[in-house]
């Protein structure tokens, strides 16, 4: 029976709390906390993909895209209309509903590496917009100026308290979505994983479930690409590439895919070493990642929340 | 035999299931009487399993109708028929290998409840209560079957006699008034098979219709009320058990086919 147990949970949930105060007693780590809050954005990500590959076992390379639109959509809704933010926020996670449901529909018929060219090449498209409509983009300048979170006149104006705003967001995506997975949704979802034939003839409607987890996940992305822009207050084009959408999927191979865990260890784990732990390496961080890649699929087929297992099993022998 | 003037739970009309040139199903007609075990037997190849996916909406008729309690339902996709109440199994046993096996019987229960992604989601009060309730009932399942005790194994850990019973357990937490079992004693050793038997005698207590796809003469024969008999995608025989024991186009049938062992 798939239980996720509370325990890991709370203590995780306390040393997210407790993580800003630790990190400003120990000399050097004084940046961890805003390296923290992107990997949080990025765990929004993480958590939605996970449930749609690692659960449904559904492929997407376009997430990226949707990360973009939440991203762009705050960006220009702020600045060149002057809308609340957490207006353009609701905004952004509704256009990629909408955006979601027009590439699911025909695309979530398609299976394995069709599935994967068609959100590939959405995602491609959408790079292409965002560069290219520079009259609402900005084009490949992107976009400055993009106001930060306030609310009740709370002003989320330091890295500490964006932090607590962010890994707020994390804990409710996390429980909400633990909360699909142990019911009869997620169940249906996991179903389709191992046998759509049976799903259907169980009474699963497979195609909306996909459909829905695909939005799902993608209404995630779109909300990690607003706090991501109004956390920075500026956005180019380049962040929403495609080599994003592949670092999102090392993200939940590293972590491992089929434990909604292994988003956010991943996340974490990708995010410092691109943010703090590779820049020796330089320009061939790439090769690092995709040396990361195939490390996991060789080794570690369940990723990092699969080694305690691999571990007991080891032990046994 | 029994009174069969029972109204007809499934009537199939003119079926044709054409895959471009290959006539699978050619001209089918026959009906099924509620609460009865009716065989489809027949060679390999001779349309069996294609009739099941038919039936349950794998993939619409090219020709033909299919009425269940009187609604056609061919042009139906295959979760609604499942709603509407037929129930399948697979010759390749498709459990959720990914699931234990309660979990398994749990997703039979999708289509009698209700509870949303989003409501999930949120773990609303009526949402812990439906899954008490599936929970209940798939276990309740499982004791039907015999599997209780092996409920929190992983289901790709049992023996194939047991991954077919669950496969029909799974069938049965559909609530299906129809059950399409493709195969169930396939494999099976003896008393697997025997087990196999009993349970279908008991799913047809339970006033639950069985449509059988078998390849043991001795089951179908055994079970059935009523059997009928394909070749090339054509109904060549159907009536009683000792009908089609005697019936010399069946015998050619299997016996001029060389592969069979029945």
């Amino acid at each position: 029976m798939l239980q996720i147990r509370k325990l890991p949970i709370i203590v995780f949930a306390l040393l997210i709390i407790a993580f800003p105060w630790i990190a400003r007693g120990i000399p050097g780590i004084g940046n961890y906390p805003d390296i923290m809050v992107f990997a949080g954005i990025y765990s929004l990500i993480t958590i939605g993909l996970s449930l749609l590959m690692g659960y449904a076992g559904q492929i997407s390379l376009g997430q990226a895209a949707f990360f973009g639109i939440g991203a762009y959509i705050s960006s220009i809704l702020t600045t060149k209309y002057g809308l609340n933010p957490w207006i353009c926020m609701g905004t952004g996670m509704g256009v990629a509903v909408i955006v979601a449901t027009l590439v699911g529909v025909p695309s979530l018929k398609l299976r394995g590496h069709y599935l994967a060219m068609a959100t590939l090449a959405f995602g491609i498209i959408v790079y292409i917009i965002f560069n290219e409509e520079g009259e609402w983009t900005g084009g490949p300048d992107g976009m400055i100026g993009i106001p930060g979170l306030s609310l009740f006149g709370f002003q989320f104006n330091s890295v500490e308290k964006y932090y607590y705003l962010v890994w707020f967001f994390v804990f409710a995506v996390f429980l909400f979505t633990i909360n699909i997975i142990q019911s009869r949704a997620g169940r249906a979802l996991r179903a389709i994983h191992i046998s759509e034939a049976a799903s259907n003839a169980m009474g699963v409607d497979v195609a909306r479930y996909k459909i829905m987890v695909f939005v799902y996940s993608a209404a995630l992305a779109s909300l990690a690409g607003s706090l991501y822009a109004h956390y920075l207050n500026f956005i180019n084009p380049s962040t929403f590439d495609l080599f994003f959408s592949i670092k999102l999927l090392i993200m939940i191979a590293l972590g491992g895919m089929h434990d909604i865990w292994g988003a956010i260890f991943g996340a974490l784990l990708i995010t410092f070493l691109s943010f703090e732990w590779l820049h020796f390496f330089e320009e061939f961080e790439v090769i690092v990642y995709g040396l990361i890649l195939l490390g996991v699929t060789m080794f570690l087929p369940h990723g990092l929340a699969g080694l305690p297992d691999m571990v007991k099993d080891w032990l046994r022998k | 035999m029994n009174e069969q003037k029972a109204e007809n739970i499934l009537e199939v009309h003119d079926i044709i299931m054409a895959f471009g040139g290959l006539m699978a199903l050619i001209n089918l007609n026959f009906k099924v009487a509620k609460g009865l075990i009716k065989a489809i037997i027949g060679p390999n190849g001779a349309g069996k399993t294609t009739l099941f996916n038919v039936i349950t909406g794998a993939f619409p008729p090219t020709e033909g109708t299919v009425r269940f309690k009187g609604q056609p339902i061919q042009n139906l996709k295959a979760h609604e028929i499942a709603a509407r109440g037929i129930s399948r199994t697979f010759q390749t046993v498709e459990l959720f290998t990914n699931m234990t096996v309660l979990e398994n019987v749990m997703v039979g229960c999708h289509t009698r409840t209700r509870s949303s992604f989003i409501a999930s989601g949120f773990r609303l009060p009526r949402v812990k209560r439906e899954e008490e309730k599936i929970r209940a009932k798939a276990m309740e399942t499982l004791e039907f079957v015999g599997l209780a005790e092996k409920a929190n194994e992983a289901a790709d850990s049992l023996p194939l006699g047991e991954r077919k019973i669950l496969e029909i357990g799974r069938a049965l937490a559909t609530e299906p008034e129809l059950v399409c079992l493709d195969e169930p004693a396939a494999g099976l050793n003896e008393t697997e098979t025997q087990a196999a038997a009993d349970l279908i005698r008991r799913i047809k207590e339970r006033q639950i219709t069985v449509l059988l796809v078998e390849h043991d003469m001795k089951v179908v024969m055994d079970i059935s009320d009523d059997i009928m008999v394909l070749n090339y995608g054509e109904m060549i025989a159907e009536g009683s058990p000792a009908e089609i024991r005697d019936n010399p186009k069946v015998i050619e049938a299997y016996l001029g086919g060389e592969e069979n062992d029945a």
